[in-house]
């Protein structure tokens, strides 16, 4: 069983959940399984659905040790704070099932094709007529309807389709993604805002909803002010690799990433008050070590206008920036850019984030048990802390149909010789 | 084709002064922004577009830097109207000037903070509570209050002073490690991919905690690390690294589990689709729809296992095929029989993309200075209560709407504010 969170700060005990009251049906595959952690991680009592066997997600590895669908690393990361048991939606007793337990649900999550669980009775209007405060929350990658609603969709496609991967990668090679995928966890996050804002109807009226989700379009805001340019100047914007584009208006480049001794840093030059003082302090440090040029110590900063800059004089502002950070380390670039104000932070990988002090100071990471591998594993920690609520992770991912007695027992009255006949049949 | 969800029909937007012509989720609910820049004031735009009453507060002497620093203008010309990363971020607000440095500047921000049942703040830590507006002041006046504080690193720790902006914090969460090319240099994510993170779960944690207000009478106060939102979304590699001691690293467009899969170039200049096969059924169909059903039988593609071991023939050979068409046509093509493919978009495809118009995502709306302007609704759509958009507000334009009609101040007091610099 997990670690409980830490108490607050000065002993008080910890809160009950900021959502502990409600119960979600988790129908989702790993295009959605985020949107439930999310839920669970605010105290919903999340019941994670996967059909017999398991959800096929935890073939795909990383994994703990061995290849195993109980050792999956990312079903563990994603669906803590689940309880998980196994149903067969494909067969009417299965679906009769599913029937019973959205009777008394509050929200439930599903990422099927768009019709797939219409087609089975099992749809938002099915069971919006059996409960009718449900909210009903399906994810899909480009919505339930259009021109495109029954493209495969994948990681890659949604990212490409996005816009996200025009703007990734270097000039004159191909367009990126990131490789650890990224679209489902836009699309988790993105569900369980929707899904909390028709909830808050719901209280008020009574009326549950249809929260129409698409993956594609849950990318979009990675693109930030990016359409902005489209809409206002009918400009397309280009990747820059490891520099940044659309600061200046005369289309110059400025680099953002520095080689280092043992990696790579991001730093740039900003305009504006907080800019100048931290290039100041920069140059300051630069000097320090000897290594700031005179024009480059007389520089008035103030002055400064990245916007109107040229490429030649972004060039050679930069020459003393890149012989400077080639002999630094990504920690001691860490610490100094606290200590004197630099705007700027190493690349950082999982090692260097595991050993960031501030995380540890923080009390992010959080011990969860896995008794069954005979571990104790440390994970990051929730979205954010309430003052009032607890927020974080209480219990480990379900193991496959670990908790089918405990939730068909109770919710549904089935005993265990019923259990029984049903995971015979292949129901469960 | 199946039936339309009510809600994509009824998506629509609207004149700032139209009442709305349905009722919508988050009616009632009152916010007050003192934030800047994304990560605050893109909550208070969701919210907004939902239905709540939200007032943007800004100083005109100390503008948001997206109002000033940051390009696209209008025209290319600069000026406190004419920014679409402004409009982009604030729609559906009605914006104020607040003068904190002024101390009835603070009474008045205390005014509006008893008013609201939520406040945003992203500022750096301490910022508020030297204007006399933190947490505990705030609750003093108004005790229920839902306080959400999003900053880089969170209210505690080493750290927490450290100012920083998305673009670079963004690096610190290790996504920019994992772009890029297999022993390449990492590569930049666009803009502040992390700020956009901690909208999301802003946004979250807001309406959880309204909840929990409705339901206990307690307030919160929020405590969001953008930082460590972000590293939500790169958990599996951070447990990776705890379990195996396996640091992940970049890989370009490749997956451990399908191949092909990449970018793959098209005709044109810089023109690129994407093909994911991810089972050997769709491996055979894009054998077929290439007219080489015969790659299917080569040993050193038959399977996924040989075709991981000769990805780099693979994908030359892929590439020569789609090097043919155009990104819409091999899309077509392969998605026509079953295999995941789809074109890298430029923003001129997102304004063309049929998809996103049927979800009715970009909506043009007029603007005073901007003339008009694509403001872009939300990637859920809820059935009865959707997104509903108006323009974003003119520095200082509901000036007299927030201070007069909401708070109940006089023509004279305001324009006695206005003359003493309080509002300014």
């Amino acid at each position: 069983m997990a670690v409980a969170d830490r108490p607050v700060a000065g002993g008080r005990p910890p809160h009950a959940g900021v959502l502990a009251p409600y119960r979600v049906l988790d129908l989702t595959d790993r295009d959605g399984w985020l949107c439930g952690r999310i839920l669970g991680d605010l105290g919903a009592d999340v019941v994670k659905i996967e059909p017999p066997g398991g959800d096929p997600g935890r073939q795909q590895g990383p994994f703990f040790r061995d290849p195993d669908p109980e050792q999956n690393l990312a079903w563990f990361a994603y669906n803590a704070n689940k309880r998980g048991i196994t149903l067969a939606l494909e067969t009417v007793r299965g679906q009769e099932l599913l029937r019973g337990l959205a009777r008394r649900a509050d929200f439930l999550i599903e990422s099927f094709p768009p019709g797939h669980l219409d087609a089975r009775g099992l749809g938002y209007r099915a069971l919006h007529n059996i409960n009718p405060g449900l909210v009903f929350t399906s994810i899909t990658p480009f919505g339930q309807s259009g021109p495109y609603a029954h493209h495969r969709g994948s990681d890659l496609i949604a990212m490409a389709m996005s816009g996200l991967m025009a703007l990734v990668g270097a000039p004159g090679r191909p367009p990126l993604r990131v490789s650890l995928p990224q679209a489902a966890m836009w699309t988790g996050m993105h569900a369980a805002a929707g899904s909390l804002i028709a909830h808050h109807y719901r209280r008020v009226t009574g009326r549950g909803q249809h929260v129409d989700v698409a993956t594609r379009d849950s990318l979009l805001w990675a693109l930030a002010n990016a359409p902005a340019y489209w809409s206002l100047l009918r400009q397309d914007l280009h990747r820059g690799g490891s520099s940044i584009v659309g600061r200046s208006t005369t289309g110059a480049r400025m680099r953002a990433i520095y080689r280092c001794q043992d990696g790579h840093i991001n730093f740039i030059f900003y305009g504006g008050e907080a800019g100048r003082r931290s290039n100041e302090a920069m140059v300051r440090w630069m000097a320090e070590c000897g290594e700031a040029p005179d024009w480059l110590a007389r520089m008035d900063w103030g002055t400064f206008n990245i916007a109107v800059s040229t490429q030649e004089e972004i060039d050679r502002l930069e020459e003393p920036f890149v012989a400077f950070l080639a002999k630094r380390t990504k920690a001691e670039f860490a610490r100094e850019s606290v200590k004197r104000s630099i705007l700027g932070y190493p690349v950082a990988s999982a090692r260097d984030i595991r050993d960031d002090p501030q995380l540890a100071a923080r009390g992010f990471w959080q011990s969860v048990d896995h008794p069954e591998l005979d571990a104790t594993v440390t994970y990051p920690g929730p979205f954010a802390k309430f003052s009032a609520a607890r927020c974080g992770i209480t219990r480990r991912a379900p193991r496959i149909g670990e908790h089918n007695a405990e939730v068909y027992g109770a919710e549904l009255g089935l005993s265990r010789h019923d259990l029984d006949a049903l995971g015979r049949e292949k129901i469960l | 084709m199946g039936v339309f969800p009510a809600g994509v029909g009824h998506r629509m937007s609207r004149e700032p002064s139209a009442l709305p012509a349905h009722p919508q989720a988050l009616s009632g609910i009152k916010i007050v922004e003192f934030a800047v820049f994304a990560a605050g004031p893109m909550v208070g735009k969701h919210m907004g577009e939902h239905g709540a009453t939200v007032v943007r507060v800004e100083s005109r002497s100390h503008p948001d830097g997206f109002r000033v620093h940051y390009p696209p203008y209008k025209d290319n010309i600069p000026g406190l109207n004419r920014t679409g990363s402004f409009a982009l971020f604030n729609n559906n607000k009605l914006g104020i000037t607040l003068n904190l440095k002024h101390p009835e500047g603070v009474a008045l921000g205390r005014r509006l903070a008893a008013w609201a049942d939520v406040l945003i703040d992203n500022f750096v830590p301490g910022v508020m509570e030297r204007n006399g507006l933190g947490y505990e002041a705030v609750r003093e006046i108004n005790p229920s209050i839902v306080y959400l504080s999003s900053c880089n690193m969170g209210q505690t720790g080493p750290k927490s002073s450290q100012r920083g902006f998305g673009s670079q914090l963004t690096s610190q969460s290790g996504f920019t490690y994992l772009a890029g090319e297999p022993h390449g240099e990492p590569m930049l994510l666009f803009g502040p991919y992390i700020d956009f993170i901690a909208v999301g779960f802003g946004l979250i944690a807001v309406m959880a905690a309204l909840d929990h207000r409705r339901r206990t009478g307690s307030g919160q106060h929020i405590d969001l690390s953008q930082y460590e939102t972000g590293l939500q979304f790169v958990a599996p590699a951070l447990l990776e690294y705890e379990a195996a001691g396996r640091v992940m690293t970049r890989q370009g467009n490749r997956s451990p589990h399908a191949a092909p899969h990449g970018a793959y170039p098209c005709r044109g200049e810089d023109r690129w689709c994407v093909i994911a096969v991810c089972s050997e059924e769709e491996w055979r169909a894009l054998c077929r729809a290439a007219g080489h059903p015969e790659w299917g039988d080569d040993p050193r593609f038959a399977t996924l296992a040989a075709r991981k071991a000769h990805e780099d023939e693979l994908d030359a050979l892929i590439g020569g095929w789609t090097r043919q068409f155009g990104r819409h046509e091999v899309m077509e093509r392969l998605q026509a029989v079953g295999v995941g493919a789809g074109i890298v978009s430029l923003l001129s495809d997102l304004f063309a993309d049929p998809q996103l118009a049927h979800r009715r995502v970009w909506q043009e709306l007029p603007h005073p200075e901007l003339e008009k302007f694509h403001y872009e609704a939300p990637p859920f759509i809820l059935s009865e209560t959707p997104a509903e958009l108006s323009r974003s507000p003119l520095l200082g334009e509901h000036n007299d709407r927030v201070y007069g009609e909401m708070l109940g101040l006089a023509r004279a007091e305001i324009e006695r504010l206005i003359e003493d610099g309080v509002i300014e």
